[in-house]
């Protein structure tokens, strides 16, 4: 059964889903690039480590993860519904909501907010969002200048750089890197660098932290994302470790959250299930720092004026497909990023999506279809890793499968079939039929001499740059078989 | 009890002693093991690549020429995993009421070989006699699609003269991947070389593991480094004596 939603996918040339460079070409430079790959080896395998700890000392994790897989499946079966009361509650609060069908249509809005505020600056809460939809890009683009307070996400923009982890932007970069980005760049963008900036975190931490307060006292607008919405009371959420989030969700006049529609959950006590899933998950804590909840607005307590800006980009396009649509029970936590293989290896700037990784390789193709993204259905090894590690069950190398499927299907037709489709349609033939198997098999034999001289031909030779290639037997197991008998 | 080996196309065709040290073990353990001939390929590469319609021929060979065993035994954990975890899907959607059930049945009764030994036999000393230096890689699709656990490393252990040496970093994947070792062989190279490491960090003599593809792969790559570690699929250690 197919279902229509009416809306598309996320528009090209818009925001940070796609990049357009394939991912193996993108992963070769990341893999040539040896500081990288020891930043990223060391800062995976130590979340690792300790994610494993604070998952394991959760006695009914797989109930909360069943739960948590519940709730979202819920909410994508009844988002017309959740949403709309979300819209009530929110307005009824005080709280203004505007729907956004894409990134253009989300940027513009967000424009027009700030620009009847008057404000030409604006600070961030960090936000996957607004990366997704390149909100700081349309932003500058009308001149207003957007600062970033998560530290990393500052580290990135300072360094003008872009994200590549979802919970730790600047997760390839050290500390040295760091202290260069901040000697070198922050004059230009307010209060410079302390004289004589070491390396050690605090420092660093300290610097940021100088810098950043001058933003948070002077801004009059402040824009976040949200990790959660609550339905039945339109209460917005957003769980951080530094507290700079709550800096911005307090301080500022103006209050605007970009939300994607699928962050909703139905009712407050949900929560419970989700606060705990997700610091674990994360950044393998028990309890994050700082979370911070609102409803409307609160007359002489933080912002006097705050809007919601509900996103679609692609998400209803995805809620469409039965066998993607569990992607969108993501919460953004990025265990299926630490515990990969292929991107403890590249980095997240290879995934050319702000979404990186395991769940970027099944979000992004679905977000911009599948046509925008090709070949990051094919990033993985399948070793299933992240569907272990997912706080919500999202079976990530079945749906890898399932879009490598509409990839390879999408292509069908061609005048021209690619090299790959006609071995594999010559492949599918042979095992169609045993007898033609039997013979193909010991041809198999012929290619002893080539595998002696190494000289296979292509794509073989994809296999022979790091691997020998085992001598073909002189007789197959079944001609064995049949000599026995 | 009728037991059937499901031989895999790549152990066919490229590691046939794989096949017949299969064949030695479980006749040692008093089977009268039968190779239908009429099997080919069971699809996993097709449809682990995007080439379901391809495949579905082959998801119905498999049902058919296995249909009448009591148990079908496979020294693959991914061609296994294949069976088991795909074909029921591929099934439903070729809306062929009678072939899904056929799958149902027939894909229930397909065991890795550790799982068959263990679990189905309840075996774990099979009598095998192995004096080498050993480090057991424990691939994904047994590790994480099967779960088959700890049941290869129980074998291992039982094996006389068998030093069996811890693994670092075990449950990391090596990097083969099926197509993903063409398609992406520059990522597979680069976990490739951080699994053999690992193997060379043992002072292992040998590595073994359930899946001749996996081990294809990392034998290749110890080959090229001239290290001298011999890949042995598992069947081939519990059949030694």
């Amino acid at each position: 059964m197919t279902t229509f939603l009416g809306l598309p996918t996320a528009p090209p040339g818009v925001g940070h889903l796609s990049s357009g460079r394939p991912f193996p070409a993108a992963a070769r430079t990341a893999l040539a690039d040896n500081q990288l790959r020891s930043n990223l080896g060391h800062a995976t395998s130590t979340i690792r480590t300790k994610r494993a700890r604070a998952v394991a000392e959760v006695p009914d994790w797989p109930q909360l993860r069943a739960a948590g897989a519940a709730i979202k499946d819920d909410v994508l079966a009844n988002l017309d519904r959740y949403l709309v009361q979300l819209e009530e509650q929110v307005t009824a609060r005080g709280g203004t909501v505007h729907w956004a069908r894409d990134a253009a249509e989300a940027n513009e809005i967000v424009t027009r907010l700030v620009q009847a505020s008057g404000a030409r600056e604006v600070v961030k809460v960090k936000s996957m969002a607004t990366q997704e939809i390149g909100l700081n890009e349309a932003l500058s683009a009308a001149g207003i200048a957007a600062w970033e307070t998560d530290l990393a996400e500052l580290i990135v923009q300072l360094g003008r750089d872009s994200p590549s982890h979802i919970l730790v932007p600047a997760i390839h970069q050290n500390r040295t890197e760091i202290r260069d980005i901040f000697v070198r760049e922050m004059a230009a963008a307010g209060r410079p660098a302390p004289d004589g900036l070491t390396d050690e975190p605090a420092a660093l931490a300290e610097a940021a932290r100088l810098h950043l307060r001058e933003k948070f006292l002077s801004a009059q607008v402040a824009i976040s994302g949200a990790n959660f919405a609550v339905a039945e009371s339109g209460t917005l959420a957003v769980v951080e470790s530094e507290g700079n989030g709550r800096m911005c969700l307090t301080l500022p006049r103006t209050l605007i959250t970009v939300m994607g529609i699928e962050k909703l959950v139905p009712a407050w006590r949900d929560l419970e299930v989700f606060l705990q899933l997700l610091p674990r998950s994360s950044t393998a804590e028990r309890m994050n720092p700082y979370t911070s909840m609102w409803t409307g607005v609160t007359p002489g307590d933080g912002p006097s004026e705050f809007h919601l800006v509900l996103l679609d980009n692609g998400r209803t396009a995805t809620l469409a497909d039965p066998e993607g649509r569990s992607a969108l029970r993501c919460i953004r936590c990025s265990a299926c990023l630490n515990v990969c293989p292929v991107y403890e290896r590249t980095g997240g700037h290879a995934y050319g999506s702000v979404y990186p990784g395991p769940i970027g390789a099944v979000l992004s193709p679905q977000l911009t279809g599948v046509d925008a993204n090709k070949s990051l259905p094919y990033a993985s090894s399948l070793c299933g890793a992240c569907y272990d590690a997912c706080p919500v069950a999202i079976d990530i190398p079945t749906m890898l499968v399932h879009l490598r499927e509409r990839v390879v299907d999408s292509g069908r037709g061609r005048a021209v079939p690619s090299p790959e489709r006609v071995a594999m349609a010559a492949a599918a033939w042979t095992m169609r039929k045993p007898s033609r198997w039997r013979r193909i098999l010991r041809l198999g034999r012929w290619g002893r001499p080539l595998v002696r001289r190494r000289a296979l031909p292509p794509p073989l030779t994809a296999w022979t740059a790091a691997r020998d290639v085992p001598m073909p037997p002189k007789q197959t197991f079944r001609d064995w078989w049949t000599e026995r008998a | 009890m009728k037991v059937a080996l499901f031989i895999t196309c790549l152990v066919d065709g490229l590691f046939p002693d794989v096949g017949k040290a299969t064949v030695t073990l479980l006749e040692r353990l008093g089977h009268r093991v039968e190779v239908p001939l009429d099997q080919t390929c069971c699809g996993q590469m097709h449809l682990n690549t995007g080439y379901t319609r391809e495949a579905r021929p082959m998801v119905r060979g498999f049902a058919g020429t296995f249909a009448g065993y009591d148990a079908i035994v496979a020294p693959s954990g991914s061609c296994v995993g294949s069976v088991r975890h795909q074909h029921p899907a591929v099934a439903r959607r070729m809306r062929d009421d009678a072939l899904a059930r056929q799958v149902d049945d027939v894909s229930g009764r397909v065991y890795e070989l550790s799982e068959y030994l263990v679990d189905v036999l309840g075996v774990e000393d099979v009598g095998a006699r192995y004096p080498h230096r050993v480090t057991y890689h424990p691939t994904c699709h047994s590790l994480r699609l099967l779960r088959v656990d700890d049941k290869p490393l129980r074998l291992l252990r039982n094996v006389r003269g068998l030093d069996l040496l811890e693994l670092p970093d075990a449950d990391q994947c090596c990097g083969f991947g099926g197509t993903f070792a063409l398609k992406n062989a520059d990522v597979s190279a680069a976990m490739l070389a951080d699994k053999m490491t690992n193997v060379l960090r043992t002072d292992a003599e040998v590595v073994t593991a359930g899946d001749s593809s996996c081990l294809m792969h990392i034998g290749g790559g110890l080959s090229r480094l001239r290290s001298g570690v011999r890949p042995v699929h598992l069947a081939e250690i519990l059949a030694a004596t």
